[in-house]
């Protein structure tokens, strides 16, 4: 929509103002862990500020549900202690919440500069290949959701994948194809995992983050 | 004499990151100890004395941060630790937190005892989950060792420390926005002031502070501020670590103190190690990327605050971001564009409507149909952010455009007349994916 007759507005997609309403969904409740969840972190905010908690009132909705239905924000808002306009609000700022239903294993490839530099389009034209869906689509048995995302704060292990909660590093536009396969056989244990958290949790070896097969960091 | 690394010293050794490792390795939580015997307003002396400047970016004294933290009021104060963690080529925090996350739960109970808070919140960005569980569990062991909690060290002292998991937004680095998204809103920054020190979080007095600004707290208390200020050159010192990512040999993370030079950190062995494949260096980001580009004659000035922002640059949150000849100016702007438009809060309009006409414009000039007129109107649009904008976000986004129009202007003319991008790296999409999305 544009205000001016020679001036196309952006798309309102680009923006934070994106408002599109959510489909209603089915009931909603937090199971009874969740909700037990719920009650322990609104504990860590004053009592009059439970809007703090929102943010993890959401992952726990989506957790349980895949995605963010109106059904569950409405519930999200009971749980709060405000309105589900307000909830809306934000659950469309935030990159990590979804309002539709996404794939078993979202793959969210960094695209920023230094995984760019080191082949991410890459990376994201072969698993687009591999799955044959095009970034930000869900394939059709709804096993994948491919999506570009911003720098992941891993830039030393470009290109970075993050797929739900779990990382993979250094993925290589050539091993891209191969990475699909291994999901598809071996699910989450095809990913390297953060290096650094693996290495933490085991004690692996002494390599740092700064080597790229040789060599370990000061 | 060689440096001897002290944030960074252990993390390589398995197990870094456990509280044994902390109390065995690093005098651990002796620093708070030694706090609570002081008085607050001593703690805010040392670390004013120390010359600390905060590591999130825009290298504000912390001592100074802390003391205007308003003292006479009834209501709570607050610390607000800063692990959003989201300009592109940083990553320091990430390790500090994996690996040594006592280092930053100590720093968060000092910070709260000097500027007289009992809560911290640590805000960490939604996709570091793994790192998150790591600080959870250690916060929990710090808690059974006495370390939180209750009356501290039998010192009266009352400190609880929260992790608040974000949900994929950059804007909420910014302080204030990062104060409005622990409030459970949109991450869009206020109108400053009143700053956070006055009316921070729940409108409370607040100090945000980077992880990695807190994480030196325990070491000025333990060794003194005089140890931390003669580590690095006058005002800029104390340990940095380096995020160094791009066409290196050794991407990482390095400690060093802010005297090593940009080249030594990009070329010797003891850091980056060189290019990559041997190729010549094209520039190189320094403080990640919102910052001026510097050239491979500019390579010989110290790494600090002070040194890089002579040499017409930032040194920011410290991610350089090196990149080899290969690297098309014109497509290195528009995938930070990209990036800028991606994040931008939408708050105000200079930037909300700006950075997406820049990108627009790069991505035209990039698939050959940009015309000579359009080097004017990405001045023009840069122009037009720069300056007046809410936060420092505006400015950060135009940068890339100003700094790759003034260094490679050439290659903008280029692409005009050739009609076509004249640098098509290997390593890039084959397919022209620009403005697909
Ligand atoms: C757009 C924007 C994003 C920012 N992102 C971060 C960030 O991810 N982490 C951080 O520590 N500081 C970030 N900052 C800087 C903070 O606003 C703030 O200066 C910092 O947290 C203060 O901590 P310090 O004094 O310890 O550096 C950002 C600033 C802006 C304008
Ligand atoms: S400059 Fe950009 S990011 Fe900052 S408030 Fe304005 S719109 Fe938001
Ligand atoms: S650019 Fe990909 S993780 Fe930073």
């Amino acid at each position: 929509m544009s205000f001016h007759p020679r001036m196309e507005y952006a798309p309102a997609k680009f923006h934070k103002s994106e408002r599109t309403l959510a489909e209603q969904g089915g009931d909603f409740k937090y199971t009874p862990e969740n909700q037990a969840k719920f009650d322990e972190n609104v504990t860590h905010y004053p009592p009059e500020q439970r809007k703090s908690a929102i943010l993890f009132a959401l992952y726990l909705a989506q957790g349980q549900q895949g995605y963010l239905t109106a059904a569950a924000m409405q519930h999200v808002a009971q749980q709060i202690g405000c309105t589900a306009a307000e909830v809306e609000d934000v659950v469309t700022y935030y990159t990590m919440f979804y309002r539709t239903p996404v794939g078993k294993y979202v793959i969210n490839v960094c695209r920023t500069l230094s995984c760019a530099l080191l082949g991410a389009e890459r990376v994201t034209e072969e698993l687009s290949a591999a799955l044959g869906i095009k970034p930000g689509e869900t394939d059709p048995t709804g096993t994948f959701t491919l999506v570009e995302v911003e720098c992941l704060g891993a830039c030393d292990r470009a290109p970075v994948v993050m797929v739900n909660d779990e990382w993979h590093e250094r993925l290589a536009p050539e091993q891209s194809a191969k990475l699909i396969a291994d999901i598809r056989t071996k699910g989450a244990a095809a990913f390297t995992g953060c290096h650094l958290n693996k290495e933490a949790q085991q004690g692996a070896g002494a390599r740092g983050t700064g080597d790229r097969g040789k060599g370990d960091r000061t | 004499m060689a440096y001897q690394r002290v944030l960074t010293q252990y993390i390589n050794e398995p197990g870094s990151y456990t509280l044994d490792s902390y109390l065995k390795h690093q005098r651990g939580y002796e620093g708070l100890r030694k706090a609570l015997t002081l008085k607050p307003g001593e703690i805010i002396d040392q670390v004013k004395a120390s010359g600390l400047r905060g590591r999130g970016g825009a290298g504000f004294p912390t001592g100074m941060k802390w003391q205007f933290v308003l003292k006479d009021t009834p209501k709570p104060k607050y610390i607000c630790c800063n692990a959003d963690e989201s300009e592109p080529g940083t990553f320091k925090d990430h390790v500090l937190m994996e690996r040594n996350p006592h280092l930053l739960i100590e720093g968060c109970a000092i910070g709260c005892y000097a500027i007289g808070a009992k809560v911290a919140y640590i805000y960490i960005r939604g996709e570091f989950y793994h790192v998150q569980q790591i600080l959870e569990a250690e916060i929990e062991k710090a808690y059974k060792a006495g370390y939180l909690g209750k009356n501290i060290f039998g010192s009266g002292f009352d400190c609880d420390v929260y992790v608040h998991r974000g949900a994929g937004a950059y804007e909420a680095g910014e302080e204030t926005a990062l104060i409005e998204s622990l409030e459970g809103k949109r991450a869009q920054p206020r109108i400053k002031p009143p700053f956070p020190a006055v009316a921070g979080l729940y409108q409370c007095p607040t100090a945000v502070n980077n992880v990695e600004t807190l994480c030196n707290v325990p070491l000025i208390i333990m060794n003194g501020p005089e140890w931390f200020s003669k580590l690095g050159p006058e005002k800029n010192g104390g340990p940095k670590l380096y995020c160094i990512s791009g066409h290196v040999k050794k991407p990482g993370v390095y400690e060093a103190a802010m005297d090593t030079t940009l080249r030594e950190l990009i070329y010797d062995e003891r850091f980056a190690g060189g290019m990559m494949d041997e190729r010549p260096m094209k520039a190189v980001i320094p403080g990640g990327s919102s910052v001026p580009l510097l050239l491979p004659d500019q390579l010989d000035i110290p790494a600090s605050f002070d040194g890089v922002q002579k040499a017409g640059s930032l040194l920011g949150s410290a991610g350089l971001i090196v990149f080899n000849d290969s690297v098309c100016a014109v497509w290195l702007a528009m995938n930070l564009l990209h990036f800028y438009r991606h994040e931008s809060c939408g708050k105000c309009t200079p930037c909300r409507e700006g950075t997406d006409w820049l990108l627009k414009l790069l991505m035209r000039i990039e698939r050959g149909e940009g015309q000579p007129k359009d080097l004017d109107l990405l001045f023009g649009v840069s122009n037009n952010i720069v300056g007046k904008t809410l936060c420092a976000f505006g400015d950060a986004a135009a940068t890339p455009v100003l700094s790759t129009m003034k260094l490679f202007r050439d290659e903008y003319e280029a692409h005009i007349r050739a009609g076509a991008c004249t640098l098509p790296a290997p390593w890039r999409a084959k397919h022209a994916m620009a403005g697909a999305h």
